[in-house]
């Protein structure tokens, strides 16, 4: 076997085109992931317009609120593209130079004011969209929304808490100024202890009988406001979020994206290689050759899954080398991720014996082998419950059968100690590889038979 | 070597229908017929590439060389790289010194470094032929050794071959379609014709046999004669 190994190592290296890929692809491959997960994602381009005058403020009764910043919040969520007017906003949009515009109308600080009069307007922003690109006018909307909803969040909050401390003028007493005059109010709680005082002085009668009613009466508003001031603190955030985790642990997303990329990289050296190498020997006319006594077939596909699982292993770690700048590896973690890599190479190595030992022609074996692991890839990384029911049940008995998610999952719970079992995924690679090397035994046997 | 009342079937066609062939040590034998006459299924049982449906083949055993109509070597490898390769799969206990006999008796020792893809068709068979003998065997199988060898190739190669079964006593089997080449090169004929076997002997007896069954064509050229007796034959 080791001299096949030996053959192989050879052709390999007469063949400097494959040898490159085979090098430039995960060094490639890793400088794309690095730049991606270490870069925050680009903020959206957005015109902005506020109109707002400088001077206006929300008021609450007769309080204004501080200024919440409007500006730097926004800027804060897209990348702001400053315009002077309503048309310079719409020509940016529709120039394609931003993906939308926000205009801040500059009543909306008076409609807001409005909400608490008898006649209350209805406060609103403008959005300007240019909806020719459907991914870009999601990410605009959602962006937008998210905006909308930190601001009313946050004016919400204010309104509460001013609301709050008005309630608590009325229960405990103090004072507040209006126009520069300092205005005391009594408060209920006052109000009882005064009248407590005056009933002390009050002979039994019907007027001390409806000074009893006006005490129960203040008692009972001060209970029920102190619980009214409780409320309104939670009315800016009625719904608090209560995450528990049932199963496992969820590693970094950078941890994720490397496991990915290598699993990735794995997948298409190990499979091209494996079944491109297997088929190379029949298109070279050699395979009847070896199988009639020098190699069984058996030692001959092990020879080729070993061959993808060394090559799997180099690139594989290369591309690990290649990703160390960009983001921290858990290198202590190393056994664990030979002991991934390995076994998802031999799964997808044996995969790949399965197809090669299918067709008789590299180029046949490379493009099946192409048109087999891209699908796969692609629905083993759909998560559970983004999908209908049936479909999420149908995707999952797919990728199972490939050994593409199981080689997935052994590398992100080698990458991160919080990733999923490795120990499940290395039984899932196991079962698959005798599964596709008994497929690959088979096909071979056909083809030895003819 | 022997085989006998070989059978073998592909689905509905019958590509051999109990064909028997023998040949002793030094004899070079030659299996002619049409395309389709069932030479390379035979050759491929004697090989015992292929199974018979029915028959027997009795052959000194793990001593065939087979050497398929295509060559089945590496072309991305260099002649000695070739020859070393299979002399160690076959166990050589000194694969260089195989190697090194190998490459003087096809005389390509000057090449061997050379990768396999940039040699002529010709000298590719001749290293096809020196790996099938890499395995020292008693019984060399050739099909259609000379397909596509210009004529001074194909000399070259028949001089190879013959010098072979008269030096080294190796019984060499051989496919072809050429009348000709079956005539000038194999001590014995064996006719296959739809997987039937017409006839087995010597080239005159073919002769012989050709001129009594199709008298019509018996002073044209034997090619033509060699057609016109198995239309005969119902070929």
């Amino acid at each position: 076997m080791r001299w096949l190994l030996l053959k192989d190592l050879q052709v390999l290296r007469r063949s400097p085109l494959q040898a490159v890929l085979l090098v430039a692809y995960p060094v490639l491959i890793a400088v794309l992931v690095g730049f991606a997960i270490s870069r925050s994602p680009d903020k959206p381009r957005v015109a902005f317009l506020n109109e707002v005058p400088a001077q206006a403020r929300v008021t609450v009764g007769t309080r204004a609120l501080p200024r919440i910043g409007v500006d730097d919040r926004v800027c804060a969520q897209v990348e702001c593209v400053r315009v002077k007017s309503h048309d310079e906003a719409v020509e940016e949009v529709r120039s394609g130079d931003v993906l939308a515009a926000l205009v801040l109308p500059a009543d909306l600080v008076d409609q807001i004011n409005s909400l608490s009069t008898p006649s209350p307007g209805t406060p609103a922003v403008e959005v300007i969209v240019n909806e020719s690109d459907p991914v870009k006018a999601r990410l605009v909307n959602d962006r937008i929304d998210s905006l909308l909803t930190q601001a009313n969040l946050v004016i919400a909050r204010r309104i509460a808490h001013e609301g709050g401390k008005f309630i608590g003028l009325v229960v405990r007493g103090g004072q507040f100024t209006v126009l520069g005059q300092v205005i005391r109010i009594l408060g209920l709680a006052n109000t009882a202890r005064v009248l407590h005082a005056v009933r002390t002085t009050m002979p039994p009668g019907p007027l001390r009988d409806s000074l009893d009613q006006v005490l129960r009466f203040t008692t009972l508003t001060r209970s029920n406001l102190g619980s009214a001031a409780t409320l309104l603190s939670r009315l800016s955030q009625p719904i608090a979020v209560d995450k528990q985790v049932v199963e496992g642990s969820s590693p970094p997303l950078e941890s994720f994206a490397i496991a990915v990329a290598a699993t990735f990289t794995l997948a298409f050296v190990t499979v091209l290689l494996v079944a491109g190498s297997l088929a190379l020997e029949r298109e070279e006319n050699a395979f009847p050759r070896l199988v009639r006594g020098l190699v069984s077939p058996s030692a001959l596909l092990s020879e080729k899954v070993l061959l993808g699982v060394g090559v799997g292993l180099v690139v594989t770690l290369l591309m690990l080398a290649g990703l160390a700048p960009f983001v921290p590896l858990h290198w202590e973690r190393c056994g664990l991720w030979l002991l991934a890599i390995g076994a998802g190479a031999a799964g997808l190595g044996a995969a790949g014996a399965a197809l090669g030992a299918a067709a008789r022609e590299v180029r046949a074996v490379s493009l099946l082998a192409f048109m087999v692991v891209l699908p796969v890839a692609f629905l083993s990384l759909i998560p559970a419950g983004t999908v209908g029911p049936a479909l999420a049940d149908a995707i999952a008995v797919i990728t199972a059968l490939f050994p593409f998610k199981p080689a997935l999952r052994a590398m992100t719970a080698a990458l991160d100690p919080s990733g999923p079992d490795l120990g499940a995924a290395l039984l899932h690679l196991a079962a698959l590889i005798t599964a596709y090397g008994l497929l690959a035994r088979l096909a071979l046997r056909r083809f030895s038979a003819t | 070597m022997e085989a006998r009342g070989l059978v073998k079937r592909y689905g509905d066609r019958e590509a051999l229908r109990g064909v028997d062939l023998s040949a002793e040590a030094g004899e070079l034998v030659a299996i002619i017929g049409p395309n389709g006459a069932g030479k390379t299924t035979l050759l491929s049982i004697l090989a015992g590439i292929v199974k018979p449906d029915s028959g027997e083949v009795e052959v000194p055993r793990g001593s065939v060389g087979w050497v398929p109509q295509q060559a089945a070597l590496y072309r991305r490898l260099t002649v000695a790289e070739n020859l070393l390769l299979f002399a160690r799969l076959e166990g050589h206990a000194d694969p260089h010194a195989s190697c090194a006999e190998m490459l003087e008796l096809t005389g390509l020792g000057e090449r061997r470094g050379e990768v396999v893809a940039r040699l002529s068709g010709g000298n590719q068979q001749r290293i096809n032929i020196a790996i099938g003998l890499l395995a020292q065997p008693a019984v060399l199988l050739l099909d259609e050794p000379s397909v596509g060898l210009d004529p001074r190739q194909r000399s070259r190669l028949w001089e190879f071959i013959a010098a072979l079964a008269a030096e080294r006593r190796t019984t060499v089997v051989f496919s072809t379609h050429d009348i000709q080449e079956a005539e000038r090169y194999g001590g014995r004929l064996l006719v296959l014709a739809d997987g039937e076997a017409l006839f087995d002997g010597s080239p005159d007896g073919l002769r012989a046999v050709v001129r009594g069954e199709a008298p019509e064509s018996a002073e044209q050229d034997f090619e033509i004669a060699f057609v016109a007796f198995l239309h005969h034959r119902g070929h």
